[in-house]
């Protein structure tokens, strides 16, 4: 080898090692932001939100055609999703009634296709064997993959919260509220509790989500894993309704759901709510473990 | 045939990127690139892929590693990547144990496995640095100049910005290359990368592959295709049904099957009488052609030519038609070079 050869090389390995300690410290967002990019592209990620953003427009023109004829729609009272009476009065209840109609099956079902899609939707493209070889790290794509669903959850919920929003606005009045408790809470404080209470509803997500990546991690297709994040989904909410079923109703992801309501309680009524995040994170852990113990330990032949 | 080159291997220290530098270079100086002992794949139960596989891969060698379909070469490869865990048995890339070191190692290794996957919604450029962004090793500040030089390197700039689904499989191929070339690296793994390639792309694969060999990497080339790994390789092992059969240089490898010496003539007849009287054995006779094993070291071809000139014979073309590895394979194997069953 001659001498200049030599320099050259020493020079840049000097340079190279110069810069491998910024490396390590900026990797993390890197990947995030990537699967964040790839997954907000999707046409299936924006079909599905474009659906959430219909359902509050659609519930916010059925009231206020049904209303529009002078006749308020008491006479259904008990039907309907929760706050539904009031929106005439005032257009934030319809981010609450938003919330509680596509709770239970549309954003759950939203956030399954997203995590069944997570692990096995790369498997099936092929893309997950370059992932692994870049070497993304198991681990680590894992926590990535985790983290866009939530972010998905967030998302979406906002997505719903948001729209119902603009649309009461535009429909119906704003103001003061009344509380379920009946106490009386000012605009800015109906809205702080709208914020809260879209949080709730997207913590409600985290379950769902950690379920579906765990799916997601034992089939290489990603139709069959979305197939089955949503079945389950389904199976729960009818396991929900079945009274002789009562023992194991509290242990179901969807069980406490709808505890969000208990925010427009004055004071505000926490069990419920507290027994409903602890449960998520009870299935984020669970089924997270699970996920990562699969995945980590699973041969890549796809 | 040719003797390989040897290509003087640059110090390691140009090829690693400060990451965990000086041990990996003194561990691989002296020792192979890809060492396996007893490495063992056995699918569901009873299926063995891959069996007992004791491969060794020198550094700064272009390495062929020849099989037909369903052989096992793929879940080998799988192996080395640390995709697939082995049953039994260990492999080490780099001087590091696999799949242990998969953080270590890999982001010195470019893999192309089992063709290219892309992300179709996104653009060619999109994909190399989503692809580059998943390698916590890869510096985010020099990534768009890095994906920019990828793809000039396997000519792909042009088609960058558009949408992976709109290209063709040679054009998937070359950007699966150029995510492989994303950052300087110690060893490329190349399976059958010049599959679904035009002539004019197989041959800008292999000046690639060249390009690349003499600057120090090593490169382990995976084919179906023995005339492509007799063109680009300097070393070569032979799989079948999940067993090594041999490896080594490829001279070694073609020596081991004899030439043929070959006359091409339009008096084939008199052309056997007078070598046969030479002494030249297992003659055949074709239509304007005769072959036989090559004379032993006391006959000087150009008087065996001289004597059929003499003789009367006209000859078009005389000489000895050296040993392909196709020859090598059969006669290592006793059998063609198809698909296992």
């Amino acid at each position: 080898m001659s001498q200049a050869e030599a320099t050259a090389a020493g020079t840049t390995a000097t340079a190279a090692s110069d810069a491998s300690p910024v490396r390590k410290r900026i990797w993390t967002l890197g990947l995030f932001r990537s699967e964040l990019v790839t997954t907000f592209r999707r046409w299936r990620t924006i079909a599905l939100l474009a659906v959430l953003a219909g359902v509050p427009i659609l519930v916010g023109i059925a009231v206020k055609i049904e209303t529009s004829g002078g006749s308020p729609a008491a006479g259904g009272g008990g039907g309907g999703p929760a706050f539904i009476a009031q929106i005439t009065n005032n257009g934030l209840f319809l981010v609450f009634t938003s919330l509680a109609a596509t709770l239970p099956f549309f954003l759950p079902m939203a956030v399954g296709v997203i995590a069944g899609d997570a692990i096995a939707g790369e498997a099936n493209a092929g893309t997950l064997r370059y992932l692994l070889v870049a070497p993304a790290g198991r681990t680590r794509l894992l926590l990535t993959k985790y983290a866009t669903t939530m972010t998905f959850c967030l998302v979406a919920t906002l997505v719903v919260a948001v729209t119902a929003l603009a649309t009461g606005a535009l429909l119906f009045p704003l103001g003061d509220l009344v509380t379920i408790s009946g106490t009386r809470i000012g605009f800015g404080e109906g809205l702080v509790r709208a914020l809260l209470i879209a949080l709730v509803v997207a913590a409600s997500l985290v379950g769902i989500a950690a379920l579906g990546l765990f799916v997601s991690t034992l089939t290489n297709s990603g139709i069959a894993a979305m197939a089955t994040t949503v079945g389950l989904l389904i199976t729960v909410q009818i396991l929900d309704q079945i009274p002789q079923l009562h023992a194991i109703q509290p242990y179901l992801f969807s069980h406490h759901w709808l505890s969000f309501a208990d925010l427009m309680r004055e004071p505000v009524y926490w069990d419920d709510l507290l027994k409903n995040l602890g449960l998520q994170g009870l299935y984020a852990a669970v089924f997270g473990s699970a996920a990562w113990a699969r995945f980590t330990a699973k041969d890549i032949t796809a | 045939m040719e003797a390989p080159v040897p290509v003087p291997p640059l110090p390691h220290s140009t090829r690693t990127d400060g990451y965990d530098g000086s041990e990996m270079a003194a561990s691989t100086a002296e020792e192979s690139v890809i060492e396996t002992r007893a490495l063992t794949k056995r699918y569901g139960g009873d299926q063995l892929a891959v069996d007992g596989l004791d491969l060794t891969v020198p550094a700064a060698s272009v390495f062929g590693f020849l099989g037909p379909n369903g052989s096992g070469k793929t879940t080998t490869i799988r192996m080395l990547m640390g995709l697939i865990e082995p049953t039994s048995g260990a492999a080490s890339v780099l001087g590091r144990p696999m799949p242990r070191a998969t953080r270590t190692v890999l982001p010195h290794v470019g893999a192309l496995i089992e063709g290219p996957a892309l992300y179709g919604l996104l653009s060619g450029r999109d994909n190399l640095i989503r692809y580059d962004s998943a390698d916590p090793a890869a510096d985010p500040r020099t990534r768009r100049t890095r994906v920019a030089t990828a793809l000039d390197r396997v000519g792909l700039t042009a088609a960058a910005g558009k949408k992976a689904k709109a290209y063709s499989l040679g054009m998937k191929q070359r950007l699966g290359l150029a995510a492989a070339l994303l950052q300087p690296r110690r060893l490329l793994v190349l399976d059958e990368p010049t599959n679904g390639l035009d002539p004019q792309g197989m041959r800008e694969i292999r000046s690639l592959v060249r390009e690349l060999a003499s600057d120090g990497t090593t490169v382990f080339l995976s084919s179906h295709l023995l005339d492509e790994i007799e063109q680009v390789c300097t070393h070569a092992a032979v799989m079948a049904r999940g067993r090594l059969i041999t490896q080594g240089p490829v001279a070694e490898l073609a020596a081991g099957a004899r030439g043929r010496l070959v006359v091409t003539t339009p008096d084939p007849g008199d052309a056997a009488r007078v070598l046969k009287e030479r002494g030249i054995a297992d003659l055949t006779v074709t239509d304007d052609q005769v072959t036989g094993e090559p004379p032993g070291p006391g006959t000087d071809l150009a008087e065996l030519n001289a004597a059929l000139v003499t003789a009367g014979v006209r000859v078009r073309g005389f000489g000895l038609e050296r040993a392909s590895l196709e020859d090598a394979f059969v006669a290592l194997t006793g059998e063609g070079f198809d698909v296992a069953g």
